[in-house]
Formats: structure tokens, sequence, C-alpha cells
């Protein structure tokens, strides 16, 4: 079987994108949820890179057409999932830094001081 | 009944003396939150005799009150009367939310546009509407000032309502929160005084549409 550059590519990617999320599972940065879904999404990339007629089988049966729809389609509501759960994280990291303001904002304030 | 005023401001240091000092004969403690200022407002606050908690970063209106409600908590409040630092609520309008919270109303909101004046320009009277409207479809609840920062609470709301909101979206929030913790929820007719200063204090049209996205937001993720 015989590799096109575009697929030897594809392919060195994904390995390369799974060693870093196995990478980031040891270190503890990622739970083994997370380790599981990046590590499908990587290895279906592969399937695809090295045999793109499962994507063509996929769009037919899901009826979009063309197996490259099928990528695109998927990829767009990936990164609107992944955009989505980064402005969750930053909206919780947000918060959490106004508690810190906050707790140290009112320490000290006291109930039985004179009021003016 | 002990009423705490709280100011939230950020860069205030040539208005909020004055606010403060028009406030105090209303409230037994004005207390101003001073959301990480440059620009000299805490001290300007303490020398007109509020009482100033001071976030050591400018973390937005949202944030401000809510320290503000957690310092009028521990202050011991029966009612929490909020209004802008830039000299846009008249604090002598005070009684009428007490009134409002004596005659049962936990939350009570001072609407510029019950009786209006006809000193609100078009734009906020428009941004004002659209406001209300997506309070009312993102929340259910319909009031007819759903921006105004110029409200009060009682001692049910200052227990029951969160505030998870860090900037502007914080108005709407605090309706939603009436409304989810099934609170009575009261408006009174107040006059708001337009100056220069205080519409250039206004927010933009980016930071309105910034503010709906964040409210979509809230709403989405509960």
């Amino acid at each position: 079987m015989s590799i096109l550059p575009v697929q030897f590519l594809i392919v060195a990617f994904a390995v390369f994108a799974a060693a870093r999320a196995v990478a980031q599972f040891r270190a503890g940065r990622l739970r083994l949820a997370g380790l599981g879904a990046w590590l499908v999404l990587w290895c279906a990339l592969v399937v695809i890179g090295l045999l793109p007629h499962t994507a063509t089988a996929v769009a037919q049966f899901l009826g979009v057409g063309r197996g490259v729809d099928v990528v695109i389609y998927a990829s767009l509501g990936a990164l609107f999932y992944l955009v989505f759960r980064l402005f969750v994280r930053l909206e919780e990291t947000d918060r959490e830094i106004t508690r810190l303001v906050r707790m140290q904002a009112l320490e000290g304030l006291n109930e039985k001081e004179t009021d003016l | 009944m002990r009423i705490i005023a709280i100011i939230p401001a950020y860069n205030e240091a040539s208005h909020v003396g004055v606010v403060v000092a028009r406030t105090r004969p209303f409230a037994d403690v004005v207390l101003v939150v001073d959301d990480g200022s440059t620009d000299g407002t805490a001290e300007a606050a303490r020398a007109a005799g509020a009482r100033v908690v001071r976030h050591a970063l400018n973390r937005g209106l949202g944030a401000a009150l809510g320290t503000g409600f957690e310092a009028a908590r521990r202050l011991g409040a029966d009612v929490a009367v909020t209004l802008d630092a830039d000299g846009q609520h008249d604090p002598s309008e005070i009684p009428k939310f007490t009134e409002a919270v004596r005659g049962g109303a936990d939350f009570v909101i001072g609407s510029r546009l019950i009786a209006p004046e006809g000193g609100m320009p078009w734009y906020r009277v428009a941004a004002n509407l659209l406001g209300n409207l997506a309070t009312f479809v993102l929340f259910g609840a319909w009031v007819t000032d759903s921006q105004s920062g110029f409200r009060a609470l009682n001692r049910r709301a200052l227990a029951t309502m969160q505030v998870r909101s860090n900037r502007m979206e914080v108005s709407s929030e605090l309706v939603a929160e009436a409304r989810r913790n099934d609170l009575c929820l009261a408006e009174v007719p107040i006059r708001a005084i337009y100056t220069e200063y205080s519409l250039s204090k206004g927010q933009s049209f980016f930071v309105g549409i910034k503010t709906l996205f964040k409210l979509v937001f809230r709403r989405l993720t509960g």
C-alpha cells in the first residue's frame, strides 16, 4: 500500500497529538474521560487519513454526500463545542478570581465596627 | 430598619464624594465598593464619610455588587440599596424603596421609565427596551427598567439572590434571581439625573452586545 505525502502528514500529526494527550493525562492535567475522547478523535483521523473511503461510507450512510463533507461538518461541530468548553472554563476562572478578590476585600470588615 | 447604601465605583474620584455626602442622610451606612480604581476613588469616598471595601483588581459591576451584598449581610443590613457613583441617582428617593420593602417587597427596582421625565436620550430608551426584552425572553421576568442601578434588597433577597455575573449583565441577572427565588418584586418610579459626565459613563453598543451574549450564556449554563 502506497501512502501519499498528505496521508503521512495526517497520520504523523494525529500520532503527535495523541502522544501529547497521553502526556497531559500522565501529568494529571487531563482526566481519563478527556483522554478517551481525544484518543477516539485522533484514531478516527488516522483511519480516515489512511482509508479515505471509510469517510465516504459514513457520508453515504448519513446521506451527506462526499466523505470530505462529513469530516468538515464533524470538525466544525467539534470546534464549536471546544470553543464553548473553553468559554465555560474561562468564566469559571473569572469567577474564581472574583471570589479571591472579594475575600481579600472583605477581610477585616467587622459588624461591630462603629458606623460612620 | 438598618439601611446600607452600596455604591459600586470604578475611577469615580471626582464624583463619588458628593454622592456619598448626599446619600449619608438616608442610610445608616454608606458602603463604597472600590472596584480596583487607580484615581483615588477609595480615599475620596472615605473622606466623604463612607466605609470602603476595595477590590485589588478591577472585576466589573457584577463583582462589585456581589461584594457589596456580602458586606451588607455581614454588617447586618435590613435593607441594602444600590446606587450609581456617577450621580445619576437621587439619594433622597431612597425612602421610596424602604417604603416598598415595608410594604412587603423583597426586591425593588427604581424605574426611570414608569413616569419618564423626558431626560433619557432615545438611544438609552432603546437599549433599555432591548435589555427588558432580553430579560423577559431569557428569564421570563418582565420589568420596565431591567438595567436600572437603583435597587433595594431586603434580608430575604440578600440571603437568597446569588450574583454570578462579573460585569454589566448583573442587572438582568438580579431580576432573574428574584424570579428564581420567588421573591416579591416591585418597581418604584425614580428620576434619573443625566449630566455630560453620567452620560459619558454609559455603555457602548459593543458592551451591550457582549452583555447580551453573556446573558444567553448564563441562561444556557443555568
